[in-house]
């Protein structure tokens, strides 16, 4: 009996250790239609994915709840290799290709045409010769599907991006059984035009039958080619929407929604007039950090607020404190207070009073195998001299400076430890995050500059470490930058948050604009639909 | 009580124990074998004296993140030529001692900056390259040692070209910091200078380790991205302990000269490396984490297996040369075992 | 074209400085080149088959596999074996049959050592060559422990020649006049002029399947190029060359080659390029280039580069045989020691990288780097009157040459790293 979806994850649940990620999701996808799962980040998309894939993420941490149905069939898709078998295939964001290999070997990867020669008859399988020819003859017939005429044994090291993302494709649908793809934003890394490209593709694809699963943030795209809509919100379903009976605003606005989370939005932001002190001004500001990677960014930043930057991952938000403080290659203007900053000089903006609470709290904020106390002093020694005692040319570290310091932080931010000398690596990581605040605190800053503050961490000290925040913007007028992944922490504590999308400023919001507005901006549609609106 | 007992192994560590065991019980053998172990408790003082420097020398390489450093013959050699020096300026006694240390001190700093500089250049491969500069060096001094113009009779063969393979120093600073102020308790004689300037040799690099640039450079070490952060300068710290590493090396080297009685030559200090590393590694340190307690507890244990187990061997089994076979064994096998350790196992 | 030829200088720059120390070092030593060429031809023909052997890790990403030492160690542990049942009258145990026998007692120890090697080399990825290096100095511990004392205590033999005195332990050195001496060497002994119309005859049938394969097929061409020509044209001059030899009746037509080894060797660069064909071969190279997504396609990462030390150690096992058979006398505590570092400092010498070793480049450093050991003694002495400058000269220069080529693949892989953090 043939089934008229391909693919049914029916009623899909997945909790990791008690926390819900995913609460009954429903997906049907057709035969040969392209079908977009749209979400913010930690909506669910990946862990959706996860569990089609059969990853073992999946199932060493409980398994999940709910069906999968291939052609009406229920499977039990409990390995990788298992869904590759049932012909779902996925084309990777960062391109699993082998530079020093040519294009036919890449698409045949760990799946070449054997011939058997005289060794291989005694000493088995792997002693097969490779059918370089029938290899080559299956590569063309892949990259013809998708009109490419590119050589087939051309070196895959030195060609465009787009290039590979077709060859990452090639490889799936040179894949005989494949019936369902899965692409995960797949236009991220691509120009333009070859974005177009890559959806003619898509289309062709999906002629001669398979399947798409089409992830993405870019909603013109979406509107563009694909059929059925779902959108995920906090591992809910938000909706399911036919294209034709949707628009942008509206997936914008059911993508943002209104998160509950004990936090409400601020209810009155500080005005901002444009003849404030600028305390930090960027100036076309490119930061070269992998992943995250800032395009060009003008900004001013008052004195004394508490601005946001917002996006979604990959789009560079995090790039741009880290560039200021130096972490990454930048080219570009930085001011700190009409002061010229040196770029990729840590030393220059800690100098100038920006003080920094990095995203990677355990790779770059803590030596885990120190002490709290130690923690927290460290910065302040080396670049202000604190703790020190001088002795000439000598310097010997004061450890009773650094214990009586670190005995206040940790009643001021109410740090859970067994005293000033457990190594950081045993705290939770609130505390962490909280010994993180400590040491840019104790180097005294104007700026602070605090990226994803609350990730990883417990409701209560999410509260915790947001009121701190406040308090230091409030009470000592510190102006605070804070780079966030969760609109609805920026809304509740921000005066302006930025809003950057593909290494660019999309927009600059009130905390009480519309949704519809920050999906839009997030999304990166929010020039384009205000431009047709104009016209 | 349990809670304390465990308190005092914790920072030891059960394998430190077995070893700490094992040594036990070959003085307990050595005594059964009527071997004299006053004899053998007074080399194995010495010993631990005149390696310890050397094996101090690992601390700063491997606090700063390079590892242990494999190269450490290039502060050796510097040692040597500061040695060779002294000589050649006819100097005798303590004074010998300390024109050789002034004049190697500075030879190293240069070496050992030209060599932190290759070390940064090649990050995430240290061990290996170290390892090479060590063997290219030594080889590279052996061609010096045929070829440089010394002239005291001490140093050079009497006939031919070249310096002699083994220098005597029974005329300079032999036993220059063993003999004086020894305290003799019945038959053991605790060599007092050697161990108060091997004790101050640790201290001193304590204090260092809790100075601003000390603590930079554990930082360093420990995490470069929060280093970095926090406004450090990666490869200058690692330059500071590598200079400072090779320096050690150099005294190292002359402290172990005055107790040996001789330098020798050529290919002598080019497998010297592994058995500090070794020594360390015994100590209960990583390839990431070293102290100096790590540095006197490895010295005394590796050196008091060398020492004991070689007589206790020799009337175990007559023939042949088991505790050398042994030291090979258990040096190289511990260095195996921290290198499994240091994983990379993804 | 001016940059082509300077690009093709840079990257060849260690081979050619050695191309010309070489030279400088054959017109100092003031040796006849009969002398050098004689001994040439045998060292080649000793010790190729060592260099190869370490072909294969190299192209599973696991650099350059000191722990060859370890393969070595099984051939000679073979080899007293076999020396001692020839002792024993069994003269089953000589000649080409004791030589057989030896590589098949040889093969099991050697595959079971170099499992051993790839389940620690496992455990170290990033850190391999250190540590296939320490395994070598643990390993040779052990082997001295076993050749020394438990030889004679634990494991029953009797052998007055080979054991010490007393009893216990495999004497110093061990003559193998006993049992394979020239095993190899002496199935086929003909002069110089044989060897070179065998390769050009050799290389004159690749070329010619090689122009066949093109005329059948234009992508195949646009891949290969004028290669086949180039070897047409070498393959002549080397045929050329030895009919001049045989017809000038020149001194070097009379050097005696050994043949059979020759064809050994080819044999096996015959089995490295076929086994880079296979299914095998393809996932040793992927590996090799990027582990993470050779896990992601579904190759048994591990599986593969534990196969890769094995296929090596092996190699390494026999290739120490062929060494050791030529050589005549076994060094019972020294002769596996430097058959690592050795072996790894000829092939690179040769221009090979960490990354990447061709059999070319393993024969031609083999020539460069004993071209190097035969004169440099003589060249020392007559520059400096020491010889002995010139033999620490060549052991300075296979430290030297591993060090700097370790520092230039480190220092490139860090030059690589930051490119990819610049701002695109």
């Amino acid at each position: 009996m043939e089934s008229k979806y391909i693919l049914e994850m029916k009623n899909i649940k997945k909790d990791y250790f008690g926390n819900k990620v995913l609460k009954g999701i429903n997906l049907k996808v057709e035969k040969g239609e392209i079908y977009a799962l749209l979400g913010e980040n930690g909506a669910g998309k990946s862990t959706l994915m996860n569990i089609l894939f059969g990853m073992p993420v999946i199932h060493s941490t409980g398994g999940f709840e709910g069906e999968v149905c291939i052609n009406g069939e229920k499977v039990n898709i409990n390995s990788p290799q298992k869904a590759m078998e049932l012909g779902i295939g996925m084309v990777h964001q960062e391109f699993m290709l082998i530079p020093g290999f040519n294009i036919t070997e890449n698409i045949k990867l760990n799946r070449e045409t054997l011939k058997s020669n005289i060794f291989s008859k005694v000493l088995g399988e792997s002693l097969k010769t490779l059918d370089t020819k029938d290899m080559e003859k299956d590569a063309r017939v892949a990259l013809d599907k998708l009109d490419m005429n590119i050589d087939e044994w051309a070196r895959v090291a030195g060609l465009p991006v787009g290039y590979m993302q077709f060859i990452e494709i090639a490889r799936e649908i040179d894949k005989l059984n494949v019936r369902v793809l899965v692409f995960d934003e797949p236009t991220a890394v691509l120009t333009e035009s070859e974005a177009d490209n890559l959806l003619d593709a898509m289309k062709k694809i999906t002629d001669s039958g398979i399947s798409i699963i089409f992830i993405t943030h870019r909603l013109d795209e979406v509107m563009k080619v694909s059929n059925n809509i779902t959108i995920l919100r906090d591992g809910e379903m938000a909706a399911t929407l036919k294209k034709e009976e949707t628009n942008v605003m509206q997936l914008a606005e059911l993508m943002v929604g209104r998160k509950i989370e004990g936090l409400t939005q601020k209810e009155e932001s500080k005005e901002i007039s444009s003849n404030q002190e600028i305390v930090l001004k960027t100036k076309n500001l490119r930061v070269g950090m992998p992943g995250e990677e800032v395009k060009g960014i003008d900004l001013e930043i008052y004195k004394g607020e508490i601005f946001g930057f917002g996006g979604l991952a990959g789009q560079g938000k995090i790039g741009i404190a880290n560039g200021i403080m130096g972490l990454y290659p930048a080219i570009g203007e930085v001011y700190i207070e009409n002061k010229l900053l040196k770029l990729e000089s840590p030393i220059d903006a800690l100098k100038n009073k920006l003080a920094f609470v990095s995203e990677d709290r355990r790779g770059v904020g803590l030596l885990l195998d120190e002490s709290i106390d130690l923690n927290i002093a460290m910065t302040a020694m080396q670049v202000n001299d604190k703790f020190i005692y001088k002795f000439g040319f000598f310097t010997h570290k004061d450890s009773k400076g650094i214990r009586k310091h670190a005995n206040e932080m940790i009643e001021k931010f109410d740090i859970r430890c067994t005293g000033p000398h457990q190594l950081t690596r045993r705290l939770s990581g609130g505390n962490q995050q909280k010994v993180c605040l400590a040491r840019a605190i104790t180097l005294e800053p104007n700026v602070l500059l605090v990226s994803e503050p609350t990730r990883g961490i417990d409701i209560g000290a999410k509260k915790l470490v947001l009121d701190v925040l406040k308090k230091l913007n409030a009470e000592f007028g510190m102006t605070i930058i804070i780079t966030s992944s969760e609109l609805g922490e920026l809304r509740s504590i921000c005066d302006r948050i930025a809003i950057i999308t593909e290494g660019k400023l999309e927009g600059i919001l009130r905390p009480g604009d519309s949704d519809v507005d920050f999906g839009l901006m997030m999304s990166g549609d929010y020039k384009k639909a205000t431009r047709k609106e104009a016209n | 009580m349990k809670g304390k007992v465990q308190a005092l192994i914790k920072p030891i560590g059960i394998p430190r124990l077995i070893i700490v065991a094992f040594l036990g019980l070959l003085y307990v053998a050595a005594f059964f074998c009527k071997l004299p172990v006053n004899d053998l408790l007074n080399g194995h003082l010495v010993r631990v004296g005149m390696n310890g420097i050397l094996v101090l020398a690992m601390v700063p390489a491997i606090l700063s993140g390079i590892g242990p450093n494999f190269g450490i013959p290039v502060g050796i050699v510097c040692g040597l030529i500061g040695g060779l020096i002294s000589i050649e300026l006819d100097c005798y006694g303590a004074n010998a001692f300390i024109v050789a240390a002034l004049i190697s001190i500075p030879l190293a700093t240069v070496a050992g900056y030209l060599y932190g500089v290759l070390l940064n250049k090649v990050k995430g491969s240290e061990m290996m390259v170290g390892t090479y500069v060590g063997f290219s060096v030594v080889s590279l001094m052996c061609i010096a040692w045929l070829i440089l113009p010394f002239t005291s009779m001490e140093i050079k063969w009497p006939i031919g070209r070249g310096l002699r393979t083994t220098i005597s120093l029974a005329k300079r600073f032999d036993k220059i910091l063993n003999a004086p102020f020894a305290i003799h308790i019945g038959k053991i004689t605790i060599p007092t200078m050697l161990f108060v300037f091997f004790f101050a040799m640790c201290f001193v690099v304590w204090l260092f380790l809790n100075s601003k640039a000390g603590i930079a450079m554990k930082a360093v070490g420990q995490n470069s991205k929060f280093a970095i952060a926090s406004g450090m300068n990666v490869d200058q710290n690692r330059m500071v302990s590598t200079i400072l590493s090779t320096v050690l090396g150099a005294i190292g080297i002359l402290v172990y000269a005055q107790s040996y009685g001789f330098f020798q030559l050529y290919t002598a200090p080019l497998m010297m490396a592994f058995a500090a590393v070794a020594a360390i590694l015994i100590g209960g340190a990583s390839s990431t984490n070293a102290t100096i307690f790590h540095v006197i507890l490895g010295t005394f244990l590796f050196q008091g297996l060398l020492v004991v187990a070689l007589p206790v061997a020799n009337v175990i089994v007559p023939k042949g040369n088991l505790s050398e076979v042994m030291r090979v064994v258990v040096q190289y096998g511990i260095i195996l075992y921290a290198l499994t350790k240091a994983g990379g196992g993804k | 074209m001016k940059d082509k030829i300077g690009k093709i200088i840079f990257d060849n720059i260690v081979t050619i400085i050695f191309v010309v120390l070489c030279l400088l070092g054959v017109v100092a030593s003031k040796l006849p080149i009969f002398f050098i060429t004689h001994q040439l031809l045998l060292r080649i023909a000793r010790n190729s088959f060592l260099v190869l052997s370490l072909i294969i890790p190299v192209l599973a990403g696991m650099g350059l596999n000191f722990g060859i030492v370890v393969g070595a160690m099984a051939g000679q542990i073979a080899l007293v074996f076999v020396t001692h049942m020839a002792l024993q009258g069994y003269t089953l145990f000589t000649g080409v049959p004791g030589f057989f026998i030896s590589v098949i007692i040889c093969t099991p120890i050697s595959i079971l050592f170099g499992w051993i090697t790839g389940l620690i080399l496992n455990k170290t990825k990033g850190q391999e060559m250190i540590t296939s290096m320490m395994l070598g100095f643990f390993a040779n511990g052990l082997y001295q422990l076993l050749f020394l004392f438990l030889v004679g205590t634990l494991i029953p033999m009797k052998d007055p020649v080979l054991m010490i005195s007393g009893g216990i332990g495999i004497k110093n050195v061990v003559d193998l006049n006993h049992s394979v001496r020239y095993a190899v060497d002496n199935i086929v002994k003909k002069p110089l002029p044989v060897l070179l119309f065998i390769i050009g005859i050799l290389g004159l049938l690749l070329s010619i399947w090689l122009i066949y394969k093109l005329s059948k097929d234009q992508v195949y061409k646009k891949k290969i190029g004028n290669k086949p020509y180039t070897y047409v044209g070498i393959s002549g001059l080397l045929i050329a060359l030895g009919i001049y030899l045989n017809v000038s009746g020149s001194i070097f037509a009379t050097i005696q080659v050994p043949i059979s080894t020759y064809i050994v060797i080819v044999v096996l660069c015959i089995f490295n390029v076929l086994i880079v064909k296979t299914k095998l071969g393809q996932d040793f190279r992927t590996v090799g280039q990027n582990r993470h997504i050779a896990q992601v396609a579904g190759i048994n990462v591990d599986k593969v580069r534990i196969i890769s030390i094995i296929v090596s150690t092996v190699l390494a096992g026999w290739g120490q045989l062929i060494f050791l058979q030529n050589l005549g006398i076994l060094n019972t505590y020294g002769s596996h020691e430097q058959a690592g570092m050795f072996a790894v400092a000829a092939l690179l010498i040769g221009g090979a990288s960490v990354s990447r070793a061709t059999i070319g480049q393993g024969i031609l450093g083999v020539a460069l780097f004993h071209t190097l050991f035969i004169v440099s003694p003589q060249a020392g002495k007559n520059l400096f009157g020491n010889a002995q400058i010139g033999e620490y000269f060549r052991t300075f220069v296979a430290y030297g040459v591993i060090g700097v080529s370790l520092g230039l693949h480190a220092w490139k892989s860090l030059i690589v790293e930051k490119r990819k953090r610049s701002i695109g």
